[in-house]
């Protein structure tokens, strides 16, 4: 087994990826055969299609976590940060569409993190403080925005802004059967899920999701994926503004101006988590309501955390939390939702085995005892309660940080004070 | 030819001390110059001024001959002057490479490092000086010797001529000192200026083709290594009036104060640091552990306090097994502890001095009464510390950072005597303060030494161990490797006990 | 250097003590500094957000003032403040302890949740039966801030975020389950938990305070768990600075290492201090729970947890400050209706007033706080100086 993981190590990042999501599909295929009479099957078209949706916003804010953290700047306001970019993500598309929306989004979102970045850069503010700061004000200034300018407009209140249009939808040609110039080209993927074979047709019913009817403001926010990883390991601005986060006072002596940096850092966290609030409010409501962030900013942390503040991994928690709002939203009977209990059930298993492996005693014991009661909770109910997929990352979350505190890494510095000239 | 660098008449102060006083200093292009000193004699103040780090009130500096003022190390780096810093510039999750070029990196379109040319670069580098490194390991996974080197390397990658060292062999062993010394060489042959801090005779009389001595912020002389011995360079060092730390007639008694056998302890990484040490300190005995720092005597202190638990081994205070009891139990039987960094271990820096003074003595007279704090207790015994160790300060509430190091030090020595403990463990008690609060902490440890004290004494001040000791230990790779007589035995013999050049000449 | 003049030392005494008019005087301007730097910050941001939305700031806030001297409004503010007050000296446990406990938010609605349900299922005489319920409230508390101590202490996790995650556990999870598994009734937005019977509610305040002016109208009452609050702020006040056991928990605050040294057991000192305050966030709903509405429902007020650390955060954890931050917050809230009735302004305008006085409060404390470090410093360099050249 070890032999297998070291291979499994050595293949290149992609290779990586699609074996741990194939595998998520057996896994999941697995799980659902289990549960016979659920309405909607875990890996469904529509399942991966509403992950993806339900994904970006969680993918976005723990983007910006990674660019505030990377420079050394913890960021707990990411949460008033996407209430921000809700507010003026829904005053941009009313003003002029939805691609202005996303600029406004962006520009609020950037708004509240140049003053996380004013309060804990220029002085020295706390990090958390300022963040809990951040989260109390950003609430507040968009209802008075609201009051001050929905309320002119008809649909339009003081908690609620008038719809507004999404950026629209592509459809790939061929895998997923869309248009070429008015031709309507084969549906590859679609064919090969009704032909309803094990395993093969899950991961092509899940994969159409990703390819049909996917909305340009999520391939956007996918590209952002890509983009960090060059970004902050390619580019000498991410070298910079790693330095930042990872040991200041060598950046300084040799000449880095790290002020700057956490600046540049805290800004473009503020912009990623505006445009998170941005989705939310014009693919995934069609409006501005107050309260609609619900929480994803924390959620975003979490991401960050779990993703071991690396952009890859990001995305794989954003999937992994967002997947149970998705099926939980076509899953009215709570029967599919179900079935991801067992799924706890086997990662903590996989967690009580490994830590066998290692001696840890008291990891087998907790693990176990664990991964027991989950089983206890599956065997016993017969649905999921409506609020699981809602808990569920932050108690993911909770499971990971207790068994891999230690071995998670997370920017040197991120957190401190850091001041110039000062010695170390 | 114009001289590398010249300063002349550099002041730096800071509040209450003046860390460099009108010093001049003048520098050959092509020599390893080495700048010696005590702690506190200001040797890095002047590097800092010299690399843009810190900025002199009064003075002028030059560098090839024309005069420069440097605002920060941007402006030090383009004159060619590189620092390698005691502490090392490096982020431990980023690659050599990385650490290398950060800063002055090697472009390509749209923002891009040029890893290729980077590499290409640092290979270059490398190779010329013959200093190897692996441009893609994490900075986390290499050795001291090889931080050393990349820190070297990063230095040489910008072009420097002008290299400033930084205590660089305090973190090494000797073999790694070797390999430095070497590394140095070939860069003066390469054409390299080097000014190299140290504190260490012998190494600078080694390595070094001029030597300048600091003292109290002043330069006193500039010599040359062949015409001086270690002698003529160590009373340079302190000057002739310094009292030195020597401790009269014995006061060692029969009594048994501590006990330990066959103590083992492991660090924080699992790996054995402490191996099967077993000493004994009698009453009025002060036994001084001699090592290069990292042997293992941080964590032996640790285990005697108590906030580090052995792995076996038995601990026995006035005869009573002590192995398992928690700090405070040991503090409540007559234990003191002067940690080795006062600022992380030994205050509260934003708390008044009086907290200070009560802090270990929280379960007893005068501090508390039952389970309340008695502050006018507390303050009226932190007064007495202060008048009685000579503590300078504003009064009892001024918080502790504001106070010097020294008058931190001696707060915290003041604190630990003033419960009469019947043992103390003390770890490097006058580092890095000034002479004359040296002098006055080695005085209350022969008073206290006098009265019947059982010390714990681990210094790198050889000199300070000698003196003061009546037994010293020698400790190598976390065993105790010899036992001296502080009588018959010089700094160069002990030392060669430390890095083990003399075992089995005499040793336990 | 304005005190300490060299006449008054002799060579061997140490310059003991300060002239204390001085330094009183001078540290009370420090301390007053900052909070006032922030309040006039603030007023003048929001005069600005004022007048761009079309009001004229100072009849606005005339009308504040005006309203808050009503007996009534008065009434309202304590009402509003005791939650507020008890939240924010469970932040400030932590803060004293160098521990951010976020986690009151999530804390204070698992207890106050709980103690309604035990209160409303057990039947004992008055005074052990509201007893009964505060010890739940605070036991649950304490029991969920303790996780993320344990947390902290034996897995090595960062409280901020174990406590942000065990909110989230709390709110969108236990409670979201829970609120709708124990309710009374038929599912509807009002639904709530069982009805505390009358033995375990607290009798108001109104008698005793009309004793001091008049008859308190608009069916106002003042909770007494406001004396709750007061002794709650005594008990921390006393604890923290007075007792060996406080001392322990601000020395491992300082400097954990220190304090270790010194004897203190402080990954001991992690978990007692996020039990005292999630035993103190507990308290927090029992306003609601207690003298309001008598059980758990959607009326029982959510964000007093982040509440409190902006209070705590205003009052620099002491215990007399963060009263006085309290009662500015709950002065703010209970404003914000006039502003909309006499329509001198949107009311929303004090929750950007709230939002900037703390963060104006917090980069000024800040500041002070520097400024204070380097005066320290000179003034210590002073006395060493002098000594240096008798």
């Amino acid at each position: 087994m070890t032999a297998m993981l070291q291979r499994f190590g050595a293949l290149p990042a992609w290779a990586r990826y699609s074996l741990a999501a194939a595998a998520g599909i057996l896994v999941l295929t697995v799980v659902q055969s289990l549960e016979p009479g659920g309405l909607e099957r875990l890996t469904s078209g529509t399942a991966s299609g509403a992950m993806l949706r339900w994904g970006v916003p969680i993918l976005l804010a723990g983007l910006g976590g990674l660019y505030s953290e990377r420079a050394g700047v913890v960021n707990i306001g990411l949460e008033g940060m996407m209430v921000l970019g809700t507010w003026f993500g829904a005053w941009g598309v009313l003003n002029g569409g939805p691609w202005m929306g996303l600029v406004y989004g962006l520009v609020g979102g950037a708004l509240g993190g140049l003053v996380h970045a004013i309060a804990t850069v220029t002085f020295k503010v706390d990090h958390i403080v300022s963040g809990v700061a951040i989260n109390i004000l950003a609430p507040g200034v968009v209802r008075f925005l609201s009051s001050e300018l929905f309320t002119d407009f008809a649909g339009g209140s003081i908690t609620q802004s008038p719809s507004i249009a999404p950026l629209g939808n592509v459809t790939v040609p061929f895998l997923a059967g869309g248009n070429i110039l008015g031709w309507r080209s084969p549906d590859i993927l679609g064919a090969i899920d009704r032909w309803d074979i094990f395993v093969l047709s899950d991961i092509a019913s899940f994969g159409r999701g990703f390819v049909a009817g996917v909305g340009i403001f999520t391939l956007l926010a996918l590209a952002c994926v890509p983009a960090t990883a060059w970004l902050v390991w390619r580019t000498r601005f991410g070298l910079r503004l790693r330095i930042a986060g990872e040991h200041p006072t060598a950046g300084e002596s040799l000449g880095v101006n790290i002020y700057w940096q956490k600046f540049k850092g805290v800004i473009i966290s503020g912009a990623l988590s505006g445009l998170g609030g941005a989705f939310i409010a014009m693919e995934l409501t069609g409006f501005y309501r107050e309260g609609q962030v619900q929480g994803r900013g924390f959620i975003g942390l979490a991401a960050l955390i779990f993703g071991n503040w690396r952009p890859g991994g990001i995305l794989v928690a954003a999937f992994l939390f967002g997947y149970p709002f998705g099926t939980a939203l076509r899953d009215l009977d709570g029967r599919s939702t179900h079935a991801l209990l067992l799924l706890i059930v086997v990662g903590l298993v996989g967690i009580m085995v490994l830590s066998i492996r290692r001696g840890k005693r008291v990891d087998v014991f907790l693990s176990g005892g664990m991964a027991a009661g989950f089983l206890v909770w599956y065997l016993m109910t017969e649905t999921a309660p409506s609020w699981l997929p809602n808990a569920l990352p932050f108690a993911t979350v909770l499971i990971v940080l207790v068994f891999a505190a230690q071995r998670l890494r997370m920017p040197a510095a991120s957190g401190r004070a850091y001041r110039r000239g000062g010695d170390t | 030819m114009a001289p590398a660098i010249e300063l002349l008449g550099i002041t730096k102060r800071f509040p209450g001390v003046v860390a460099n006083d009108r010093v001049d200093l003048v520098v050959e292009e092509g020599e390893i110059h080495a700048i010696c000193g005590e702690n506190g004699a200001g040797k890095s103040t002047l590097m800092k001024i010299l690399y843009g780090m810190l900025q002199p009130d009064e003075g002028r500096m030059s560098v090839d001959g024309k005069e420069v003022s440097f605002k920060s190390p941007s402006d030090a780096i383009e004159r060619g002057i590189g620092m390698v810093h005691q502490h090392f510039m490096l982020a431990d999750q980023l690659t050599v490479l990385e650490n290398v070029i950060l800063g002055s990196e090697p472009m390509r379109s749209l923002g891009r490092i040029d890893f290729e040319k980077a590499r290409q670069d640092l290979a270059t580098v490398s190779q010329a000086y013959g200093l190897t490194v692996y441009p893609d390991e994490l900075v986390e996974t290499l050795e001291v010797g090889e931080r050393q080197r990349v820190e070297i390397i990063k230095v040489l990658y910008r072009g420097a001529r002008i290299l400033i060292l930084d205590e660089p062999t305090a973190v090494l062993v000797p073999q790694e000192v070797e390999e430095l010394f070497r590394n140095l060489r070939e860069l003066k042959e390469a054409g390299s200026t080097i000014l190299f801090i140290n504190h260490k005779l012998e190494e600078i009389l080694v390595i070094a083709d001029s030597i300048t001595v600091m003292r109290q912020g002043r330069t006193v002389a500039t010599v040359k290594p062949a015409d001086v011995t270690a002698g003529d360079l160590a009373e340079l060092m302190v000057g002739s009036e310094l009292p030195s730390p020597s401790t009269e007639e014995s006061t060692v008694t029969d009594v048994v104060a501590v006990s330990v056998r066959n103590l083992t302890v492991l660090d924080d990484d699992e790996r054995t640091v402490v191996d099967d040490v077993s000493f004994e300190v009698h009453r009025g005995e002060i036994l001084g552990i001699a090592g290069i720092e990292g042997n293992g005597q941080a964590e032996l202190i640790d285990a005697l306090v108590g906030t580090r638990t052995a792995t076996s081994g038995t601990i026995e205070l006035e005869g009573e097994d002590a192995t398992t009891w928690p700090v405070r139990d040991r503090r409540e039987k007559g234990l003191a502890y002067v940690p080795q960094d006062r600022q992380r271990e030994g205050l509260l820096l934003q708390a008044p001095l009086w907290e200070n003074v009560a802090l270990g003595h929280q379960t007893q007279a005068p501090f508390v009464r039952g389970p309340w704090v008695d502050r006018e207790g507390s303050k009226k015994r932190t007064m007495e510390v202060i008048d009685e160790f000579d503590v300078r300060t504003p009064g009892v509430d001024t918080p502790a950072h504001a106070l010097s190091g020294g008058n931190q030090q001696k707060l915290i020595v003041g604190r630990e005597m003033t419960s009469n403990p019947d043992i103390l463990i003390a770890a490097h008690p006058t580092r890095g303060i000034d002479v004359g609060a040296q002098a006055e902490v080695w005085r209350d440890l022969r008073r206290a030494r006098a009265t019947g004290m059982a010390t714990v004494l681990v210094s790198a001040d050889l000199e300070e161990l000698i003196g003061l000791s009546d037994t010293i230990v020698v400790m190598l790779r976390g065993r105790l490797v010899a036992r001296l007589d502080p009588e018959k035995v010089t700094p160069r013999v002990l030392g060669s006990y430390m890095t083990g050049a003399a075992l089995g000449e005499g040793g336990s | 250097m304005t005190d300490g003049p060299a006449d008054t030392l002799s060579p061997r005494r140490p310059p003991l003590p300060e002239r204390p008019g001085v330094t009183l005087g001078r540290r009370a301007l420090l301390a007053l500094a900052a909070p006032t730097i922030a309040l006039v910050f603030s007023l003048l941001l929001s005069s600005l957000v004022l007048i761009w939305s079309g009001s004229d700031p100072l009849p606005a806030y005339w009308a504040m003032i005006r309203n808050g001297g009503r007996l009534e409004v008065i009434v309202d503010m304590l009402n509003r403040a005791t939650p507020l007050y008890l939240s924010g000296i469970a932040a400030a446990i932590g803060f004293r302890m160098n521990l951010f406990n976020i986690g009151v938010e999530g804390q204070y609605r698992l207890g106050a949740f709980f103690a309604a349900v035990v209160g409303a299922n057990i039947v004992l005489p008055s005074i052990l039966h509201v007893t009964m319920i505060i010890l739940v409230a605070m036991i649950v508390g304490a029991l969920w801030a303790g996780l993320a101590g344990w947390l902290k202490v034996a897995r090595g996790v960062n409280e901020v975020i174990s406590t942000i995650m065990l909110n989230a556990i709390a709110i969108v999870g236990l409670l979201a389950w829970l609120t709708v598994e124990l309710r009374e009734g038929p599912l509807t937005p009002n639904s709530g938990t069982k009805y505390i019977p009358t033995s375990g509610r607290l009798p108001h305040l109104n008698s005793w305070l009309e004793g001091f002016t008049r008859e308190i109208t608009g069916g106002r009452h003042l909770s007494s768990v406001l004396l709750l609050a007061i002794f709650a702020g005594i008990v921390y006040h006393v604890f923290v600075n007075r007792t060996r056991l406080g001392f322990d928990l601000r020395a491992s605050g300082y400097n954990r290492a220190a304090a270790r040294a010194g004897g203190v057991r402080a990954d001991r000192m992690v978990v007692m201090a996020m039990l005292y305050s999630g035993a103190m966030a507990g308290l927090v709903g029992m306003v609601d729970i207690l003298s309001r509405n008598y059980r758990f429902d959607s009326e029982f007020r959510p964000g007093l947890g982040f509440a409190g650390i902006a209070v705590a955060l205003l009052g620099r954890n002491h215990a007399v400050g963060v009263a006085v931050g309290a009662m500015l917050f709950a002065f703010m809230d209970v404003s914000s209706p006039i502003l909309q009735l006499t329509g001198a302004a949107t009311r929303e305008i004090v929750i950007i007033m709230q939002g900037t006085i703390l963060l104006a409060a917090v980069v000024a404390y800040e500041s002070v706080r520097r400024y204070r470090e380097r005066d320290e410093t000179k003034r210590a360099a002073a006395v060493l100086a002098q000594k240096d050249s008798e």
